[in-house]
């Protein structure tokens, strides 16, 4: 699903951020044990746990959702979509090089797959849960209702915290088209078109 | 009491990085840290010994690695208070941004306690960029504190009497730089990287709601350069809060705590008063020693009464010499701060500062005073005013900053200081 839905980043910014990013791409989410984290806003079903769940904070347009997802049982699971009522669309993003040497975020194909007793990262400038068309300001400190939708039929749902974070600000290509910003101070209201995301 | 645990409060000896890596859950990094720092002693040891130099430390006895230490954020009181006091801090005081409402100040809230607990329990904060700075919580504690406008700003109906400026004193000379604000956060550690670190990540999620109004930042001696509880020196080179409750006596329950004296605004809270007293270093050298004990009433040596030898020998105040003036003059600090009323205590938890000397002098220096007390009225106030009508001290220290606030409890897991203004 959502094969022609890809982004290019483009802006020195959007790579810069991935670099930094690059430098300790799992120090921040692994070091403290996810399980740990009891100081966190937690939850847990279905054999899926999440820890440091948040949402960078937006004006308005697109943002981003974060954290770790376990995967407590013996088999995998799969992350087939997202939805919150924070915003009109939610998607599954990943990040991969792209085919004129930069990093590209893009749909997940497939969706992502926990392995049995692993866990998901989803982190500024790597995997995260895109929100687009917002449906109001995400505030500092708003407790954000995410869903994640898993094969089978399932879900799985927590709150995330919304944090003023100046990072997370890759631009993308939309379809190669229009370009929206992915930064939410951007005031960019543009979100895909349905019609993109068939 | 409170519950409230402190781990690795002694420095580990050996066998350092297997204890330090039990208080953490980031095994391997503290373990591989610890053992890296080994092999370079080792190495440097080596290297010193076979330049014939006698030096060097042993390496099985110089590693021992203290930055494990954690205190709970999560209690009934908030940790940082009667906390044993930290080698570092960080004095941040926020002014709330016009109109911030009520819940923008419980979001405010929420967001730095989540904060505070993650980073003091040596975890990164949520969204934390350069989380790798948390690992090391070196006995982090965040004391959160009340000005009027947060209280205002959230039920007025809530705040103390004593909630406001302090009065006025003749001795001050006190900048806006220094003085006043709507929340403080005290950030403590033996490291002054934590302190930088969690006052960055508390900043940077306090931008939406608040601004900067003042930081200052003050140092004890180092972790493990003396015996912990050793009464700490100002600048001045006293010998300073000898006579301060100790932490975890009764007298700590109710001096600060309120429990059998003036009760605090609410149970388990308190209260605290920073001021920053600009300590006149250069004035100061022109005093003789005799000058300088008698300024106080105590030995520059130990810190012990002119009347006494050892630091906790109660002062004889009868006591004349041979000339028949008072051996502890009447206008020192020890006498015109020792109150007559037992009720006028105070906790003091104070820290030192070193700014940049000013344009043509050498040092700004001073002490970062800081008390807590149940009622800042009844017990605070008159050993102030006492002090600013006479005190020789005044000579050389002069009050250039004061601020005043609640202290609220502390909060259980899952919870936010201050939940207690919004029930």
């Amino acid at each position: 699903m959502n094969m022609n839905f890809t982004y290019p980043a483009l802006t020195v910014l959007a790579a810069a951020a991935l670099a930094l990013s690059g430098c300790a791409p799992s120090a921040p989410a692994s070091a403290p044990s996810a399980t740990d984290a009891a100081a966190s806003p937690a939850a847990a079903a279905d054999g899926l746990a999440v820890s440091q769940p948040w949402v960078k904070a937006a004006a308005s347009g697109m943002t981003g959702a974060f954290g770790v997802i376990k995967n407590t049982t013996g088999a995998d699971i799969t992350v087939t979509g997202a939805s919150t009522p924070a915003a009109r669309m939610a998607e599954l993003h990943e990040t991969v090089a792209g085919t004129s040497g930069g990093m590209q975020m893009r749909a997940k194909e497939g969706g992502f797959v926990i392995p049995a007793g692993g866990e998901l990262k989803l982190e500024p400038g790597a995997n995260h849960v895109m929100l687009m068309g917002l449906t109001g300001p995400v505030k500092a400190g708003d407790e954000i209702t995410l869903t994640l939708e898993l094969a089978g039929g399932g879900t799985f749902s927590f709150t995330a915290l919304a944090k003023d974070f100046r990072g997370a600000n890759e631009n993308y290509v939309e379809g190669g088209a229009g370009m929206t910003g992915h930064q939410p101070s951007s005031g960019s209201t543009a979100s895909p078109s349905p019609s993109a995301n068939k | 009491m409170t519950g409230r645990t402190t781990r690795s409060a002694e420095p580990p000896q050996s066998g350092a990085a297997g204890k330090a890596s039990r208080q953490l859950p980031r095994r391997g990094l503290l373990f591989g840290g610890a053992a890296a720092g080994l092999g370079a002693l080792a190495a440097a040891g080596t290297q010193l010994a076979a330049a014939g130099q006698t030096t060097a430390p042993a390496a099985g006895t110089a590693e021992a690695v203290h930055g494990g230490g954690l205190v709970a954020f999560h209690g009934e009181r908030q940790a940082g208070i009667d906390t044993p006091a930290q080698a570092h801090a960080a004095f941040v005081a926020l002014d709330l941004r016009p109109g911030t409402s009520r819940e923008g100040v419980k979001a405010l809230l929420r967001l730095l306690s989540d904060d505070a607990a993650n980073l003091c329990a040596g975890r990164p904060a949520l969204a934390d960029t350069e989380g790798e700075l948390a690992l090391v919580p070196a006995r982090l504690t965040v004391t959160f504190g009340f000005g009027p406008g947060l209280v205002a700003a959230v039920d007025p109906a809530r705040a103390p009497e004593w909630l406001k400026p302090l009065p006025a004193f003749k001795i001050d000379r006190l900048t806006p730089d220094f003085s006043d604000g709507d929340l403080l956060l005290q950030i403590c550690a033996d490291d002054p990287v934590t302190v930088a670190h969690a006052q960055r990540m508390l900043l940077k999620d306090s931008r939406s709601f608040a601004t900067v109004r003042w930081v200052q930042g003050g140092f004890r001696r180092s972790y493990g350069s003396e015996k912990p509880g050793t009464t700490m020196r100002n600048l001045f080179g006293q010998v300073d809060g000898t006579s301060n409750p100790a932490p975890g006596s009764t007298d700590v329950e109710r001096v600060v705590w309120g429990r059998g004296g003036h009760p605090a605004w609410v149970d388990n809270g308190t209260s605290v008063v920073i001021r920053r007293i600009a300590m006149n270093l250069d004035k100061w050298d022109e005093v003789d020693r005799a000058g300088r004990e008698e300024s106080v009433g105590r030995r520059l040596s130990n810190g012990a009464p002119l009347t006494g030898s050892h630091e906790h020998d109660d002062p004889d105040f009868a006591a004349l010499s041979p000339h028949g003036f008072p051996v502890i003059s009447d206008v020192s600090h020890l006498r015109r701060s020792r109150p007559d009323d037992p009720s006028q205590r105070i906790f003091r938890r104070a820290y030192n500062y070193d700014a940049a000397p000013g344009a043509g002098g050498v040092s700004d220096s001073g002490l970062i005073f800081v008390s807590f007390q149940a009622d800042v009225a009844r017990q605070f106030t008159p050993i102030q005013q006492r002090l600013a009508e006479a005190d020789m001290l005044n000579l050389w220290t002069t009050p250039v900053g004061s601020a005043v606030f609640a202290v609220p409890p502390g909060c259980r897991e899952g919870g936010f200081i201050g939940e207690q203004l919004f029930a």
